[in-house]
């Protein structure tokens, strides 16, 4: 054990942040939240370097969101080489399972020991090299997957920290609020609450709807005495820049982030980061 | 004379001695009780001996109280949030509106059960018999189980490793005192792990009478739910089809129709037809299905006017028919 502690933190020595995206409840937006904090994170310096993380072994969405979904992981004598969304600027780094899946349709039907070992081998085979931010998307709930980081990332603990996505409906709110105990039993420091999908624009006639209610997590921070970091409303053209999938230039450009700077959420994201950061 | 059995101690999820080491492989594995973590485990003899190994003592019990189950249905997605919960609770309350059906709801989503919420019956607890643990009733002929009534608070997180959630999911098909039902209707998690794999196993003599997939339009979601068919095909499960939710959002005010997640490869239609699998339909978002969830009321009933409403009855007529016509 000690050993394997010492090859994540060998590996990870160079890293100097480490945030994990948590929360409850499934489709709240994790990975759209994770995507968008590494996209600020990467365009908050010229030479800022970032990472993600795609721990959600079984519903594997980062690589769709970034278009890099037809790319895969190489092997090299230093380890695997992380896919790099940037193309050669080679700032923002990528590493999923399903880079590693031949065909996307696949399903990885694993139990818990299994997904242990992946975890541990993202964390200590993974060529992250020097990373200002490395971005941990979790998948759903409190259990296999968030029990082994926490194991394998002990050795770098005070370099961790968590952000909490939610939803406003009571549903959400409910699960959230199991996630926050999960981070205060293992003693993870929250740097705020999100909360998503907050109202959504009629795109006819502008009239705002709380498809999943409104307000839900601002009162839950101030309940739970959290830092508030925001509210991002439901927003068609992110959905539509996450989904969209590859963007056929190919020729190395970052076209993704173009697309994504356009939209409404990358304004309302930035006052975030600022926040966390 | 009349036989007094001591009831079953209900778990306290918080609580339940777990002498497993921390890195257990699980005791189906090829390691069980030979690999590095289980020296010093108490368990360690009996994982070695290769006994657990063998086919579970639990399945016969397990098979005797699922005789009475005439459909078990299974609610899947890859995705997690596209609306597995609700549906379900929709389906059995569809179901429960005949009172000559008994339909039982399970909850299997361990670290975040949302039924109970849904079905307000959040406050309600799990008491033992001597036949069982019963179940909580929402209403008379409809029966609900999640970890949710087991909890001192719901803000209490189960942080459980796969096997401990296994073990519960087991308890649920054998101890709970289920009675004659006509459906079960088993809520999952997303993905593909533990909990899947187990309700699949656990279920594998009754039968299972198939699942329904849950999607939502956008292609982050489908590629998910691809995964979630492949392993169907994997275990061997038919699926009854596949329901495409938050297909569009009607605007209140000008009553105009977008698409909240574009179905930008399709939809689920594109993946029924790729698929081979039948679209069930396609139910609207409205803000009032997840408003319904959140007090715990049926929507169904509630907004009976509402597209959403016609939507989802006419999945489940076409889908489903009533016992009468089974029996």
């Amino acid at each position: 054990m000690a050993l394997q502690e010492t090859a994540v933190t060998r590996r990870l020595q160079n890293v100097k942040h480490i945030i994990l995206v948590l929360s409850g409840k499934g489709g709240v937006g994790k990975s759209s939240v994770s995507s968008q904090l590494a996209l600020n994170l990467y365009t908050s310096s010229p030479t800022a370097r970032v990472g993600i993380l795609d721990v959600d072994l079984t519903g594997p969405s980062i690589p769709r969101m970034f278009g890099v979904d037809d790319k895969g992981v190489h092997q090299s004598s230093n380890g695997w080489v992380p896919v790099y969304a940037d193309g050669s600027s080679a700032r923002l780094a990528i590493m999923s399972v399903g880079l590693l899946l031949k065909n996307k349709g696949d399903s990885v039907v694993w139990r818990g020991p299994k997904k242990n070992g992946m975890i541990r081998q993202f964390l200590s085979d993974v060529r992250w090299g020097e990373l200002d931010y490395l971005v941990i998307d979790t998948p759903t709930g409190t259990s296999d997957e968030h029990l082994s980081l926490m194991e394998h990332l002990a050795g770098v603990h005070s370099r961790l920290s968590a952000i909490i996505v939610t939803t406003p409906q009571a549903v959400a709110l409910m699960d959230a609020m199991k996630c926050l105990s999960f981070t205060r039993a293992v003693n993870l420091p929250v740097l705020g609450l999100i909360e998503n999908m907050s109202g959504y624009v009629c795109p006819c006639c502008g009239e705002i709807s709380n498809v999943f209610s409104t307000g839900g997590g601002a009162e839950m921070a101030r309940r739970e005495e959290l830092r508030f970091l925001g509210t991002l409303p439901v927003d068609t053209e992110l959905v539509s820049v996450l989904d969209g999938g590859h963007d056929g230039s190919g020729d190395g450009t970052f076209g993704m982030l173009d697309r994504y700077s356009k939209t409404r959420s990358a304004k309302l994201f930035k006052d975030i980061v600022l926040k966390v950061c | 004379m009349v036989v007094v059995q001591s009831p079953m101690a209900i778990p306290d999820p918080k609580s339940i001695p777990s002498n497993a080491p921390e890195h257990c492989p699980g005791t189906e594995s090829e390691l069980a009780g030979k690999s590095d973590a289980c020296a010093g485990c108490d368990n360690q003899e009996i994982c070695a001996s290769g006994a657990t190994k063998l086919p579970d003592p639990s399945l016969p019990f397990l098979k005797q109280r699922m005789s009475g189950v005439k459909r078990k249905i299974l609610i899947l997605s890859g995705k997690g949030g596209v609306g597995k919960s609700t549906f379900t609770a929709q389906l059995g309350w569809a179901f429960a509106a005949d009172e000559d059906t008994q339909t039982g709801i399970m909850d299997v989503d361990i670290c975040g059960p949302s039924i109970p919420t849904i079905l307000g019956i959040a406050s309600e607890q799990v008491h033992s018999s001597s036949s069982g643990w019963s179940p909580v009733y929402v209403q008379d002929n409809m029966a609900v189980m999640s970890v949710g009534f087991m909890l001192p608070t719901s803000k209490d997180a189960i942080m459980w490793r796969g096997p401990k959630k296994n073990g519960l999911i087991s308890q649920f098909l054998k101890d709970v005192d289920w009675g004659d039902l006509d459906y079960l209707l088993v809520d999952t998690p997303p993905g593909t792990s533990d909990e899947h794999l187990s309700i699949v196993q656990y279920l594998k003599e009754s039968g299972i009478d198939g699942a329904v997939l849950i999607t939502t339009p956008q292609e982050v979601a489908l590629q998910d739910v691809r995964r979630e068919i492949d392993f169907c095909r994997k275990v061997g499960i038919r699926i009854l089809g596949l329901v495409e939710n938050m297909s569009g959002f009607v605007c209140p005010g000008c009553k105009t129709e977008s698409q909240i997640f574009k179905p930008s490869t399709g939809g689920a239609k594109r993946l029924a037809e790729e698929t081979g699998i039948e679209l069930l339909g396609a139910v609207p978002l409205d803000p009032r299905i997840g408003k319904s969830a959140d007090y715990g009321v049926s929507f169904l009933d509630e907004y009976p006017d509402s597209p959403a409403t016609t939507a989802y009855l006419d999945i489940i007529d076409s889908r489903y028919p009533s016992p009468s016509t089974i029996n």
